[in-house]
């Protein structure tokens, strides 16, 4: 279905429209294990990702415009990353917090999907273990600047 | 009528940032469709079964009853209100009027219809 | 010390089962007992007033190949003492160790469901990891991994390292008959992939 384009856009709508996007991200609960208490920390009054505009997690996807996937991925929990990515509406972005959510980490074994990347289309990779708060608002931040450039039809 | 103008102003402000933006993300925003984004949400897992399921019937009586001593509730708020003008003649009115919906409610009472857990007394 | 009085009691209690002091490492009362007779030893155990091991703690198996016999099922039970009497007076508050040898040959364990309903999750997992099955246990499928999984990962011949293309695909939507339909697959006895062991 081909996407519906105003032919009069400006750059300024454009650059409205960004700002907006990039200003209000809000992340849906995606906690998988330690990765998440970091994450916690992060959304708590010391490292306020408030201040970012992401303070709010939602709890169903459909409201939520980002996916952190923190901690490990198991296979088992695979068809369910995949499917709650599915139901976020666009736009959407993914980060991959920690290192066992972008490659693996630790786990080499049959129980770990090594990146989640092989399941859900990353944006942005955040490494540590677990990173500390600051390296992830850094990662929401890179996230920003990405959102900056990009073209709003994406 | 002319203290009515600035809340007038304000819900028109309200609904038209509600509804202007709703209209303007409609326009701006992508629109991709599919099955698995229209899919129920259950957490991630498949949605077993469809979510037409048979509800009990105690919550339909639970709900008739709150209206209808709801609204018996409504109309004691007006007399309260006119209450020395009313006087004598009034106040034996509104006993016979609440007297009427106090036998019902004593006999919805004892037909069980407060009985959450459902026990059959009939 | 302490095995020696449980022992005593059970042996009391069972004259006919033949039961031995195991070694432990952390001083823990350890008995090995023999299979065919775990359940009624986990019955006495459970009910007699000296005894009263309530409190089924967690069970396990111990992979020792290439020993044999090459599981070893551990289980842990607790009396709790005043806490919880099941009986007129109180029995000592104390833990115990139950180990049940498994030949390699013929993994099958009697379920302790009936004596301890706790049994059945921790059974689950052991049937998951080792391939051990129970014989009369009431839902017996994998816990941990996925359910389609072959192979038992905890083995010491598992390959850790496998990699296998990982599958971001389920059903939409399924009926409530398919749903029902395929625990009861998950549930089928000797559900092993041929070969597995």
């Amino acid at each position: 279905m081909p996407d519906f384009e105003i032919p009069i856009l400006t750059t300024t709508v454009e650059k409205a429209v960004q700002w907006a996007r990039r200003s209000a991200i809000w992340p849906v609960t995606f906690g998988l294990a330690c990765c998440a208490i970091e994450m916690m920390a992060m959304s708590c009054g010391r490292y306020d990702i408030a201040r970012f505009g992401a303070e709010v997690f939602r709890g169903s996807p459909r409201q939520s415009d980002l996916m952190i996937v923190a901690g490990r991925l198991s296979r088992k929990m695979a068809p369910v990353l995949r499917r709650v990515y599915d139901q976020m509406p666009e736009p959407k972005w993914v980060i991959s917090m920690g290192a066992c959510a972008s490659c693996g980490g630790v786990f080499d074994n049959y129980a770990i999907v090594q990146g989640c990347d092989q399941i859900v289309p990353i944006d942005v990779f955040v490494p540590g273990c677990p990173p500390r708060p600051e390296s992830l608002i850094y990662g929401i931040v890179q996230l920003q600047r990405k959102i900056k450039n990009s073209r709003m039809s994406a | 009528m002319p203290g009515f103008l600035p809340i007038l102003i304000m819900i028109g402000l309200g609904v038209g940032f509600a509804g202007g933006n709703i209209v303007l993300s409609q326009f701006l925003g992508p629109k991709r469709p599919s099955a698995e984004k229209s899919a129920p949400y259950e957490c991630g897992m498949p949605a077993v079964g469809d979510a037409r399921e048979r509800q009990s019937v105690k919550f339909y009586l639970v709900a008739m009853i709150f209206l209808l001593f709801d609204i018996e509730v409504a109309f004691l708020y007006p007399w309260a209100a006119a209450f020395r003008t009313l006087g004598t003649t009034g106040f034996w009115q509104i006993v016979t009027f609440f007297g009427l919906l106090l036998t019902g409610y004593i006999y919805v009472w004892r037909k069980g219809a407060f009985d959450w857990s459902g026990e059959r007394r009939r | 010390m302490a095995t020696s009085s449980v022992l005593d009691s059970l042996s009391a209690a069972m004259p006919g089962v033949s039961l031995v002091d195991a070694p432990s490492a952390d001083g823990m009362p350890s008995i090995l007992v023999d299979r065919g007779e775990l359940v009624e030893v986990c019955s006495t155990l459970r009910d007699h007033p000296a005894l009263q091991f309530a409190l089924f703690v967690d069970a396990t198996i111990a992979d020792l190949a290439p020993a044999t016999p090459r599981f070893h099922a551990v289980y842990h039970l607790a009396c709790l003492g005043a806490a919880f009497m099941q009986s007129a007076g109180p029995a000592e508050a104390r833990r115990l160790r139950l180990k049940v040898l498994v030949p390699d040959e013929d993994p099958r364990l009697p379920s302790l469901t009936p004596v301890y309903p706790a049994a059945g999750w921790p059974e689950r997992e052991m049937y998951d990891l080792f391939g051990v099955t129970f014989d009369d246990h009431p839902d017996l499928r994998r816990i941990l991994m996925p359910d389609d999984w072959e192979g038992y990962p905890l083995r010491k011949d598992y390959p850790v390292q496998i990699r296998k293309e990982t599958s971001g695909w389920e059903p939409l939507q399924v009926t409530a008959e398919e749903f029902a339909a395929s625990l009861r697959a998950a549930r089928e006895p000797g559900r092993r992939p041929p070969g597995a062991s």
